[in-house]
C-alpha cells in the first residue's frame, strides 16, 4: 500500500475532564473511502474534527498524540490553519447553507481563497454541482435562494461548497442522518463518484450504510479504536466479539 | 366551566387595560404638544435666527446643533460600540476580566445622564482642553451611548447560529472573514436597533451636554468643531424656565421641532432595518 493520506498517531482527546478518545492510531488510505463506525458517543465526530483542526473552536479541549496529513504534523506550531480547512474539506451532519445564493453558497469558499475571476469561478460552480450530483436540478436557479431547497438537496449543496475548494480530503459527518432513501442514494452514489479524485472519510449513519460504501472500515466504541480492516471483512468476519456484537445488532 | 371562562375574559380585560394605560400618556403627550405647538411652526422658525432675547425669530442653529451633537455621537459611539460588542462576543473567552467588562456595561447604563455631564466637563473640557465644544458634547453622548449599543449590539450578535461560524471556518475562513461575511451581516438588523436607542436618546438629552457644549444663546451657526452650539433639548430647557415673557408657542414649537426629529431619525434608522432583515436568511 502507499503512504497513507493522513496519519493518526496515539491520539487522545478530552473535553474538560471528560475523555473522548483514547490513544487512536489509524492510517487513512488515499482515494479510497474510510468509515468510521460505532455506537453514538464513540468519539467518531471528535477525530474528524480534529483532522482539519475544527476542533480549535472548542475551548477546553486537549489533544495529545500526532496526525499527519502526507506526513506533514498539522498541530505542529505556526501551522497554516486556514489552508488546512481548504485541504481538509468538511461536510456536517445538519445541512446548514449559509446565508445568501446557491452560487454564493458554492463560492464561498474559493472567494475567501482571494479568488475573484467570475469565469473561474462560474467554471467551480459547475464543476462542483456536477460532482455532488446537484446540477440538473438547480442549474436554472443558481441565484435563488439556497434554504429554499430541499433537505437532500441542501446537503448535496454543502458537499458541492466543500468541493468547491477542491479539497484532498473531504470528512463527512452523518451526512445523511436527516435525508430521505432516494436522497441518501444520491449522496452515496457521489461518494463513490469522488473516492476516485479525493480521500474520503465519513461517519456513515448506518451499519448498512457503512457496510455499502466503505473501503476501508473502523470501529469505535467508548473512545476506543477497537478494530480496523480494509475492504468490507469487518462487517462479515470481525475478528473482535464487540464488533461482531455491535454489526450483527446484538446491542447500538 | 363557567368559571374559567370569566377568568379568561377578566384576564383578557385586564391585560388590554394594562397596554392602553402605556398608550395614554405618549398620545396625550404628543397631542398636547402638537395642538399647542403647531401654530408656532412656519418657515421662519425653522430657518431662522433667534432674536428678541429668543423671543421671537426661529430656532435654526438649535436645529442645526442637534443633529450636528447627533452625528458626532454616532461617529464615536457606532465604531467603538459595535468593536467592543464584536471583541466580547466573537473574540473574547469568559474570563474575569471580560466578566467585570459586562458589569461595568451594564452599570454605566444605569448613571444618570448628569453624571456623565461631569464626566464629560472634566475629561474632555478641562483636562484634554477642547473647551465647551461640539467635541466635548458628542464625546460625552458618545460615552452616555455605549452601553446601549454595546450589549444590544452583543446580543445581536450571539443570537447568530454558532454553526454558521463553524461552516466558514471548515471553508478556509479566518475568524474575522467569518465575523465579516456571515455573522455581522445577519446580526445587522438587531445592531441597528440597538444604534437607534442609543442615538435616539443622545439627541434627547440636557444635561450631558449642559457643561460640555450647550450655548444658552448663540445666534448663528457653529463654526468649527471646538465651537459651542445651541441644542433643541438645551434649548427647550432655557425657554421653559429661564427667559420671562416666553410666548407658549415657543416652547411647545421647540418641543415638537424635537420630537419630530427623533421620530424621523427614528422612521429612517426603522426602514434600514427592515431592509436588511428582509435579505435575512435562516
Amino acid at each position: 500500500m502507499s503512504e497513507p493520506k493522513i496519519q493518526i498517531q496515539d491520539v487522545s482527546y478530552a473535553y474538560g475532564d471528560q475523555q473522548v478518545l483514547r490513544n487512536i492510531t489509524l492510517d487513512i488510505p488515499a482515494r479510497a473511502i474510510t468509515v468510521l463506525f460505532g455506537p453514538a458517543g464513540g468519539g467518531k465526530t471528535t477525530l474528524l474534527r480534529l483532522m482539519n483542526r475544527l476542533n480549535d473552536l472548542v475551548e477546553d479541549g486537549r489533544m495529545t498524540g500526532r496526525i499527519l496529513l502526507d506526513g506533514e504534523d498539522i498541530y505542529a506550531p505556526g501551522f497554516d490553519v486556514p489552508g488546512l480547512r481548504r485541504r481538509v474539506g468538511m461536510v456536517f451532519a445538519l445541512p446548514l447553507p449559509l446565508p445568501g445564493t446557491i452560487r454564493e453558497n458554492v463560492t464561498y469558499g474559493p472567494k475567501l481563497a482571494g479568488l475573484r475571476d467570475r469565469a473561474r469561478l462560474d467554471e467551480i460552480v459547475e464543476r462542483s454541482l456536477r460532482q455532488a450530483a446537484l446540477w440538473d436540478e438547480v442549474k436554472d436557479r443558481l441565484d435563488s435562494p439556497a434554504n429554499a431547497l430541499s433537505g437532500g438537496q441542501q446537503q448535496r449543496l454543502c458537499i458541492a461548497r466543500s468541493l468547491a475548494l477542491e479539497p484532498e480530503v473531504l470528512l463527512l459527518d452523518e451526512p445523511t442522518s436527516g435525508l430521505d432513501p432516494i436522497s441518501t442514494a444520491k449522496v452515496e452514489e457521489s461518494l463513490l463518484i469522488l473516492r476516485e479524485q479525493y480521500t474520503v472519510v465519513i461517519v456513515p449513519h448506518s451499519v448498512q450504510q457503512a457496510s455499502r460504501i466503505a473501503d476501508y472500515a473502523a470501529f469505535f466504541l467508548m473512545g476506543e479504536l477497537v478494530e480496523h480492516q480494509p475492504g468490507k471483512r469487518i462487517f462479515t468476519t470481525p475478528v473482535d466479539k464487540r464488533t461482531e456484537d455491535y454489526v450483527t445488532g446484538r446491542f447500538g | 366551566m363557567r368559571n374559567r371562562f370569566v377568568a379568561q375574559r377578566v384576564g383578557f380585560a385586564l391585560l388590554t387595560l394594562a397596554a392602553l394605560v402605556v398608550v395614554i400618556p405618549i398620545l396625550t403627550i404628543v397631542a398636547t404638544i402638537f395642538i399647542r405647538g403647531a401654530a408656532a411652526i412656519n418657515w421662519e422658525f425653522l430657518t431662522a435666527m433667534p432674536r428678541d432675547g429668543m423671543r421671537a425669530g426661529g430656532i435654526f442653529p438649535a436645529i442645526v446643533g442637534t443633529i450636528v451633537l447627533t452625528l458626532g455621537t454616532a461617529l464615536v459611539a457606532i465604531p467603538l460600540g459595535v468593536g467592543g460588542a464584536i471583541y466580547l462576543s466573537e473574540y473574547a473567552r469568559d474570563t474575569w476580566l471580560t466578566r467585570s467588562i459586562r458589569l461595568a456595561i451594564i452599570n454605566l447604563a444605569g448613571i444618570p445622564s448628569v453624571v456623565y455631564g461631569l464626566f464629560g466637563l472634566g475629561l474632555f473640557v478641562l483636562l484634554m482642553g477642547f473647551g465647551t465644544s461640539i467635541v466635548a458634547g458628542s464625546l460625552t453622548l458618545a460615552i452616555m451611548t455605549l452601553p446601549i449599543i454595546i450589549s444590544t449590539a452583543e446580543e445581536a450578535l450571539r443570537a447568530v447560529p454558532t454553526e454558521f461560524r463553524t461552516v466558514s471556518a471548515s471553508l478556509g475562513g479566518t475568524r474575522w472573514q467569518g465575523i465579516r461575511y456571515i455573522v455581522l451581516p445577519q446580526a445587522l438588523p438587531g445592531i441597528i436597533t440597538g444604534v437607534i436607542l442609543g442615538l435616539l436618546r443622545a439627541a434627547g438629552e440636557t444635561a450631558p451636554i449642559l457643561f460640555t457644549v450647550a450655548a444658552f444663546y448663540l445666534p448663528r451657526l457653529p463654526r468649527s468643531p471646538l465651537d459651542q452650539t445651541m441644542a433643541l433639548p438645551y434649548h427647550l430647557y432655557v425657554v421653559s424656565t429661564q427667559v420671562p415673557g416666553m410666548p407658549s408657542e415657543i416652547q411647545f414649537g421647540t418641543a415638537l421641532v424635537l420630537l419630530g426629529l427623533v421620530l424621523s431619525l427614528n422612521i429612517v434608522a426603522t426602514t434600514i432595518r427592515s431592509y436588511f432583515r428582509r435579505r435575512r436568511q435562516w
